[in-house]
């Protein structure tokens, strides 16, 4: 992206938040909380999570021989199966069954709108409705979609209202819910009354019975069925799971996933062709000639079945728990979270697989990688390594060098093809880190200096608006280095100061290792760095990898030796915790794993095993509040944290929202400045309530710590500095 | 079959049931009639695919399109209840079943105390073998119909707006 369309990107996202943030937000956070809420009640939410992944896992390894299975079945039901390659081949099918004055009333689906079939068939003269009122409603608007499951959620009731006023000049007001929902209610049951073709999708095919399931609340899915006598229904092939039984969990669990209730209000099993009776002129009538016409869509699905990253995404129940978790998609909504058919995190797999690069580059870099919907989701998909990895893609395949030769020394990466310069200097800002601390506080100068602002937002997309990260002059480990450990320690640690905490937030550093030596550990400070979690977040997998090969040769012989590996920085830790698995082989990555640790849960540790907290500094009954970073809470580390600090006297609120909106560079960057604003606007309220104002903040990410700076006005210590002495 | 009877089952579906708001009776084969005959009228039904209940005499077979359109009231068998969800499970045997389970303003469900099973995982034991075997349709209905695209939650979208469920002894 230049310069100019960074300006513009920007500008867009402001349009888009400023028209569509608030209904977006509202809703998106409601279906959230109830997600929370209402997994809470299920006592075996995580075997069911398992138990739906091991079906998928298997579905989609045995795809070709379910897609035969289905079809036998179907046929010998008595209805027809047409595998679509493509979106034209299965436009071009679904047409040859619509004569061109017909009606076709459809139930929502997303895989229509990925074939834009409703288009298609318009132009061969059909007329073609939507009975999902969210769904009818874009239609009328000539609007996209903005939300897997509630598409429409980007539209107030009051402009709903309006829409209805231009459109169809009522002769009633319609402005209550009740009213606009009666109104659309009669205008589709006309469009029943003189439906020809029903057209479905389905969220689950099974390949034993040739049932179809479909999740709906209103209705309109059944009413799609029973008032037509051709049913013609559209699915990727990655719907399909070997038996009926094997539903069971997804019923459980979708609902809950996506909009927080324990269930949908029906869910459909249907065996087509259905015999449900149809209306005929005076009575009712048997229906035992339906026609049912299955489309199952390849679309680029087999493909991605073959791809070792993007396979994951056919795991995927759409269920949108992934973008009603994002705090991103909270502000900003699936006009700009989306490609052209997909919305949220999951997106990025599904426009890649479905229909290129070109429309996940536009959003992908909206998902920061903060993990928070790796666990809400139904079937554990890694929405950010996918994510990381379309990402890498374009990398690869940008062709912008024009600045190539002035980052070539600063950049030092394993990328190879011209991706960003934005990207190469935040994905490489350990080497910035390095110089900007021997040349501190000279070059603290410069950063802050007014033109070389300005030069960095013009080359580099760094927002002005934000402050410079302060480099000091003494690395933690020169600090470290002239300190004595204790004399006789109970444990070894080697602490591993990630880039900020030796270049910057040396004080961070500092508190650990007092507190650790208070404890009576003994803590060497680790030569590297860089764990390549800054690369990995600009999808610089390579240079990723390389930091992390680095990173094992140093640590792996503390280990052998005995050390435990301690962190501060959370999003540090999770590297070794996490994405190494994806980067180092098995063995190496089991170990780093095994044996690594956030500072506090360490600490917790030793507490547990009888260290004496009265080493330690006492709360007193300080008021505190304080912000867990997010992939400290996916990693379920944040308790740890809260713990300690409880049982040494501090008095503790704490945030609740998913992410500080800064996430790394993310914050930093121009074009999307606003939106970490908006994300952290919210962290802002929570910690200005009654309950939480005055209190000292704390944070344990380095990027919760800039934003909280910035947001609160105030210094914003991690909580390790509050408790070592 | 993998049912509990008993008081416990119908104090556990009924207290799911009421949660969604959705009411419901607990009657005998012989008072039957007289509980579906105080629905609002008009009222249409169709025949039970069950042995030992039949749907009452005084209630109007669904035979008209209209009538079923304008029904207030539609009477049909559920075939499973599903205690954890406050489900019913409503199958497309005999084929009016659906269309008057769906058009009318109030949808009664009629469930036997044997057929009400405790979870999901009960239930779709239930309905592997039944679809596997003889196909149809099986609708897990679960409270009223409902939508939240217009800005709030409103009830009685394209189907009932209300559901009562009456369980028979
Ligand atoms: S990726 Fe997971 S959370 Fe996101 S829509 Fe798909 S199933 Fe739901």
């Amino acid at each position: 992206m230049s310069r100019k369309s960074k300006r513009a990107k920007a500008a867009q996202i402001r349009e888009t938040m400023a028209a569509e943030g608030a209904s977006v937000r509202e809703n998106t956070r409601g279906f959230n909380q109830g997600r929370y809420d209402t997994v809470a009640d299920l006592e075996n939410y995580e075997e069911l999570k398992d138990e739906a992944r091991r079906i998928k896992e298997d579905a989609i390894e045995r795809l070709p021989e379910l897609i035969d299975q289905l079809t036998e079945t179907i046929e010998a039901n008595g209805g027809t199966v047409y595998l679509a390659e493509d979106e034209a081949d299965a436009n071009e099918y679904i047409a040859s069954l619509v004569e061109s004055d017909e009606t076709v009333v459809k139930s929502k689906s997303m895989t229509t709108e990925e074939i834009e079939v409703n288009e298609h068939l318009e132009a061969e003269g059909a007329n073609v409705v939507e009975t999902d009122l969210g769904e009818w409603v874009l239609q009328v608007a000539d609007e996209a979609p903005s939300h897997l499951v509630a598409p429409a959620i980007h539209k107030s009731r009051e402009s709903i209202a309006e829409l209805f006023r231009e459109q169809f000049d009522p002769d009633r007001p319609l402005d209550t819910p009740e009213d606009l929902t009666a109104f659309a209610s009669e205008y589709l049951a006309d469009a029943f009354e003189n439906a020809d073709v029903g057209m479905t999708g389905a969220n689950f095919l099974t390949a034993d019975s040739g049932s179809m399931m479909l999740v709906t609340s209103e209705g309109n899915a059944r009413k799609t069925v029973t008032a037509t006598d051709r049913h013609v229904a559209v699915a990727g092939v990655e719907k399909i799971v070997p038996s009926v039984e094997d539903l069971q969990p997804f019923v459980e669990l979708i609902g809950r996933s996506g909009t927080g209730q324990d269930i949908t209000a029906y869910i459909s099993l249907l065996t087509p062709p259905v015999e449900t009776a149809t209306f005929g002129e005076d009575e009712l009538e048997g229906s035992d000639d339906r026609d049912f016409h299955l489309v199952l869509i390849d679309n680029g699905r087999m493909a991605m079945r073959e791809d070792e990253q993007l396979r994951e995404t056919l795991y995927c129940i759409r269920c949108s728990a992934c973008a009603n978790t994002c705090a991103n998609f909270q502000q900003v909504g699936g006009h700009e979270f989306g490609g052209e058919t997909y919305t949220g995190g999951i997106a990025g797999g599904w426009e890649t697989g479905v229909h290129g690069l070109d429309s996940s580059e536009e959003f992908v870099d909206l998902c920061t990688g903060c993990s928070r919907c790796v666990e809400a989701c139904p079937v554990g998909i890694d929405i950010p390594w996918i994510n990381t990895v379309v990402r890498d893609r374009i990398n690869r395949g940008a062709e912008d060098h024009s600045y190539d030769f002035l980052v070539d020394g600063l950049t030092p990466d394993a990328e190879e093809g011209g991706m960003s310069l934005q990207k190469r200097f935040f994905g490489n800002f350990v080497t910035v880190a390095k110089l900007g601390s021997l040349f501190a506080p000279v070059s603290n100068r410069l950063a802050s200096f007014g033109p070389n602002r300005w030069i960095a937002e013009r080359l580099l997309g760094v927002d002005q608006r934000r402050d410079m990260p302060q480099f000091s002059r003494e690395t933690l480990k020169k600090w470290a280095s002239e300190r004595d450990g204790p004399a006789d320690p109970d444990r070894e640690v080697v602490f591993m100061a990630d880039t900020y905490t030796n270049y910057m937030h040396v004080e961070r550093g500092k508190a650990a290792i007092r507190a650790l030596e208070a404890l009576n550990v003994d803590v060497e400070v680790a030569d590297v760095t860089e764990s390549g979690r800054a690369a990995l977040s600009q999808g610089m997998v390579a240079t990723a990898t390389r930091h992390g090969e680095r990173v094992a040769d140093e640590l792996l012989p503390h280990v052998e030796d005995g050390r435990d590996v301690v962190i501060v920085e959370p999003s540090d830790l999770a590297m070794l915790r996490d994405d190494y698995g994806r980067l180092l082989d098995a063995e190496t990555y089991e170990q780093l794993s095994e044996n690594s640790y956030e500072i506090l849960e360490y600490v917790y540790g030793l507490l547990e095993n009888g260290a004496d907290a009265d080493a330690l500094r006492d709360g007193n009954g300080t008021e505190i509040a304080y912000h867990g970073h997010c992939q400290q809470r996916t990693l379920g580390l944040a308790a740890h944290t809260e713990a300690v600090l409880e049982e040494l006297g501090y008095d503790l609120v704490t945030s609740d929202v998913e992410c500080c909106g800064m996430a790394g560079s993310f914050g930093f960057k121009q074009q999307y400045y606003d939106v970490s604003m908006a994300v952290g606007e919210e962290l802002r309220e929570q910690f200005s309530t009654p309950e939480a104002e005055g209190r000292t903040i704390v944070a344990s990410g380095t990027s919760c710590h800039d934003q909280l700076t910035d947001l609160m006005k105030q210094d914003v210590p991690h909580p390790i500095e509050l408790v070592a002495p | 079959m993998a049912t509990t009877a008993g008081d416990a089952t119908v104090n556990q579906f009924t207290a799911a049931l009421e949660e969604l708001d959705v009411g419901w009776t607990l009657t005998t084969t012989d008072e039957l009639p007289g509980e579906l005959e105080r629905f609002p009228e008009p009222i249409v039904g169709v025949p039970f695919p069950f042995e030992d209940v039949s749907l009452p005499e005084s209630i109007p077979r669904a035979e008209r399109s209209d009538g079923v359109k304008a029904a207030s009231t539609g009477v049909t068998a559920a075939t499973l209840g599903i205690v954890e969800y406050g489900s019913v499970v409503v199958e497309s045997k005999p084929p009016e079943t659906e269309p008057v389970s769906l058009y009318a303003d109030t949808h009664v469900a009629v469930v036997r105390l044997e057929d009400i099973v405790d979870s999901m995982s009960d239930a779709f034991a239930e309905l592997g073998p039944r679809l596997r075997e003889t196909g149809g349709n099986a609708i897990i209905a679960t409270g009223p119909s409902a939508t939240a695209d217009m800005g709030a939650l409103v009830r009685g979208v394209h189907g009932p707006s209300d559901v009562h469920v009456v369980i028979v002894k």
